[in-house]
Protein backbone atom coordinates (compact mmCIF):
# COMPACT_ATOMS: atom_id res chain seq x y z
CA UNK A 1 0.00 0.00 0.00
CA UNK A 2 1.36 3.40 -0.91
CA UNK A 3 3.24 5.35 2.09
CA UNK A 4 0.83 8.07 3.69
CA UNK A 5 3.51 9.49 6.23
CA UNK A 6 3.31 8.98 9.58
CA UNK A 7 1.50 12.13 10.19
CA UNK A 8 -1.35 10.94 7.59
CA UNK A 9 -1.75 7.60 9.14
CA UNK A 10 -2.55 8.94 12.76
CA UNK A 11 -4.69 11.67 11.63
CA UNK A 12 -6.68 8.18 9.25
CA UNK A 13 -6.49 6.02 12.33
CA UNK A 14 -8.15 9.32 14.64
CA UNK A 15 -10.89 9.79 11.95
CA UNK A 16 -11.83 5.99 11.21
CA UNK A 17 -12.48 5.42 15.09
CA UNK A 18 -14.50 8.51 14.91
CA UNK A 19 -16.35 7.18 12.10
CA UNK A 20 -16.94 3.83 13.63
CA UNK A 21 -18.11 5.50 16.64
CA UNK A 22 -20.80 6.92 14.79
CA UNK A 23 -21.43 3.34 13.04
CA UNK A 24 -21.96 1.54 16.38
CA UNK A 25 -24.74 4.83 17.16
CA UNK A 26 -26.04 4.12 13.62
CA UNK A 27 -26.06 0.18 14.82
CA UNK A 28 -27.77 0.80 17.92
CA UNK A 29 -30.53 2.96 17.05
CA UNK A 30 -31.52 -0.01 14.29
CA UNK A 31 -31.79 -2.12 17.30
CA UNK A 32 -33.62 -0.16 18.89
CA UNK A 33 -35.86 0.76 16.13
CA UNK A 34 -36.59 -3.15 15.79
CA UNK A 35 -38.02 -3.58 19.29
CA UNK A 36 -39.47 -0.08 19.93
CA UNK A 37 -41.42 0.34 16.63
CA UNK A 38 -43.54 -2.79 17.15
CA UNK A 39 -44.31 -1.80 20.97
CA UNK A 40 -45.01 1.80 20.46
CA UNK A 41 -46.28 2.69 17.01
CA UNK A 42 -50.21 0.95 16.04
CA UNK A 43 -51.45 2.08 13.14
CA UNK A 44 -48.89 4.71 10.93
CA UNK A 45 -51.01 7.45 10.85
CA UNK A 46 -50.17 11.59 9.51
CA UNK A 47 -47.98 12.19 12.04
CA UNK A 48 -46.40 10.27 15.34
CA UNK A 49 -48.12 11.62 18.52
CA UNK A 50 -47.23 12.54 21.51
CA UNK A 51 -48.03 9.30 23.29
CA UNK A 52 -45.79 7.42 20.56
CA UNK A 53 -43.06 9.54 20.77
CA UNK A 54 -42.94 9.13 24.41
CA UNK A 55 -43.08 5.34 24.20
CA UNK A 56 -40.00 5.46 21.87
CA UNK A 57 -38.10 7.32 24.25
CA UNK A 58 -39.22 5.46 27.17
CA UNK A 59 -38.31 2.65 25.01
CA UNK A 60 -34.82 3.52 24.51
CA UNK A 61 -34.55 4.36 28.51
CA UNK A 62 -35.95 0.97 29.82
CA UNK A 63 -33.95 -1.45 27.23
CA UNK A 64 -30.98 0.29 28.44
CA UNK A 65 -31.69 -0.15 31.87
CA UNK A 66 -32.66 -3.56 31.55
CA UNK A 67 -29.38 -4.36 30.19
CA UNK A 68 -27.61 -2.28 33.02
CA UNK A 69 -29.63 -4.60 35.68
CA UNK A 70 -29.00 -7.67 33.46
CA UNK A 71 -25.27 -7.43 33.55
CA UNK A 72 -25.35 -6.14 37.46
CA UNK A 73 -27.32 -9.33 38.53
CA UNK A 74 -25.43 -11.85 35.91
CA UNK A 75 -22.01 -10.34 37.54
CA UNK A 76 -23.98 -11.48 41.34
CA UNK A 77 -24.84 -14.79 40.12
CA UNK A 78 -21.15 -15.57 38.54
CA UNK A 79 -19.66 -14.51 41.58
CA UNK A 80 -21.75 -16.51 43.67
CA UNK A 81 -20.61 -19.49 42.00
CA UNK A 82 -23.50 -20.29 40.56
CA UNK A 83 -23.80 -21.28 36.31
CA UNK B 1 -1.71 8.72 -13.10
CA UNK B 2 0.58 9.97 -10.88
CA UNK B 3 -1.18 11.52 -7.74
CA UNK B 4 -3.60 8.91 -6.97
CA UNK B 5 -6.37 9.83 -4.53
CA UNK B 6 -5.05 13.25 -3.82
CA UNK B 7 -2.70 15.80 -4.20
CA UNK B 8 0.70 15.56 -2.28
CA UNK B 9 -0.81 18.07 0.56
CA UNK B 10 1.90 19.99 1.39
CA UNK B 11 2.93 20.00 5.45
CA UNK B 12 1.44 16.12 6.53
CA UNK B 13 3.96 14.08 6.14
CA UNK B 14 4.34 14.45 2.38
CA UNK B 15 2.42 11.35 1.76
CA UNK B 16 0.35 10.53 -1.52
CA UNK B 17 -2.83 10.29 -0.13
CA UNK B 18 -4.89 12.46 1.45
CA UNK B 19 -6.70 10.75 4.83
CA UNK B 20 -9.20 13.55 4.00
CA UNK B 21 -10.26 11.86 0.45
CA UNK B 22 -9.93 8.11 1.64
CA UNK B 23 -12.54 9.32 4.91
CA UNK B 24 -14.91 11.16 2.16
CA UNK B 25 -14.98 7.67 0.60
CA UNK B 26 -15.39 6.19 3.28
CA UNK B 27 -17.88 8.22 4.48
CA UNK B 28 -20.18 7.37 1.62
CA UNK B 29 -19.52 3.78 1.45
CA UNK B 30 -21.18 3.72 5.25
CA UNK B 31 -23.75 5.92 4.42
CA UNK B 32 -25.19 3.61 1.76
CA UNK B 33 -24.77 0.66 4.19
CA UNK B 34 -26.88 2.34 6.63
CA UNK B 35 -29.45 3.41 3.84
CA UNK B 36 -29.76 -0.12 2.39
CA UNK B 37 -30.36 -1.30 6.49
CA UNK B 38 -32.37 1.52 7.23
CA UNK B 39 -34.90 0.34 3.45
CA UNK B 40 -34.72 -3.19 4.54
CA UNK B 41 -35.65 -3.11 8.13
CA UNK B 42 -38.57 -0.48 6.72
CA UNK B 43 -40.13 -2.65 4.16
CA UNK B 44 -40.27 -5.65 6.77
CA UNK B 45 -42.15 -3.58 9.65
CA UNK B 46 -44.20 -1.46 6.77
CA UNK B 47 -45.41 -4.87 5.10
CA UNK B 48 -46.56 -5.84 8.78
CA UNK B 49 -48.15 -3.24 9.18
CA UNK B 50 -50.20 -2.26 6.10
CA UNK B 51 -50.33 -5.85 4.16
CA UNK B 52 -53.21 -7.91 6.17
CA UNK B 53 -54.00 -10.93 3.73
CA UNK B 54 -51.85 -10.70 0.44
CA UNK B 55 -53.78 -9.88 -2.26
CA UNK B 56 -53.50 -10.05 -5.68
CA UNK B 57 -51.90 -6.46 -6.12
CA UNK B 58 -50.76 -3.63 -3.84
CA UNK B 59 -54.40 -2.11 -3.57
CA UNK B 60 -54.86 1.96 -2.73
CA UNK B 61 -55.35 2.01 1.09
CA UNK B 62 -52.52 -0.27 1.35
CA UNK B 63 -50.19 2.12 -1.00
CA UNK B 64 -51.13 4.95 1.21
CA UNK B 65 -50.52 3.48 4.34
CA UNK B 66 -46.71 2.19 2.56
CA UNK B 67 -46.51 5.86 2.30
CA UNK B 68 -47.44 6.86 5.59
CA UNK B 69 -45.37 4.08 7.81
CA UNK B 70 -41.96 5.04 5.61
CA UNK B 71 -42.65 8.50 7.11
CA UNK B 72 -43.49 7.26 10.78
CA UNK B 73 -40.64 5.51 10.58
CA UNK B 74 -38.02 7.92 10.27
CA UNK B 75 -40.18 9.95 12.30
CA UNK B 76 -39.48 7.12 14.96
CA UNK B 77 -36.25 6.75 13.92
CA UNK B 78 -35.36 10.33 14.69
CA UNK B 79 -37.08 10.06 18.09
CA UNK B 80 -35.22 7.28 18.93
CA UNK B 81 -32.14 8.96 17.65
CA UNK B 82 -32.64 11.90 20.27
CA UNK B 83 -33.59 9.48 23.10
CA UNK B 84 -30.52 7.20 22.82
CA UNK B 85 -27.97 10.47 22.25
CA UNK B 86 -29.13 11.83 25.10
CA UNK B 87 -29.40 9.18 27.37
CA UNK B 88 -25.46 8.88 26.43
CA UNK B 89 -24.90 12.46 27.32
CA UNK B 90 -26.92 12.12 30.75
CA UNK B 91 -24.59 8.91 31.64
CA UNK B 92 -21.39 10.46 30.30
CA UNK B 93 -22.07 13.39 32.48
CA UNK B 94 -22.73 10.97 35.76
CA UNK B 95 -19.35 9.25 35.14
Amino acid sequence: MADLGEANEAELQRLVAAEQQKAQFTAQVHHFMELCWDKCVEKPGNRLDSRTENCLSSCVDRFIDTTLAITSRFAQIVQKGGQ
Amino acid sequence: MEGGFGSDSGGSGGGKLDPGLIMEQVKVQIAVANAQELLQRMTDKCFRKCIGKPGGSLDNSEQKCIAMCMDRYMDAWNTVSRAYNSRLQRERANM
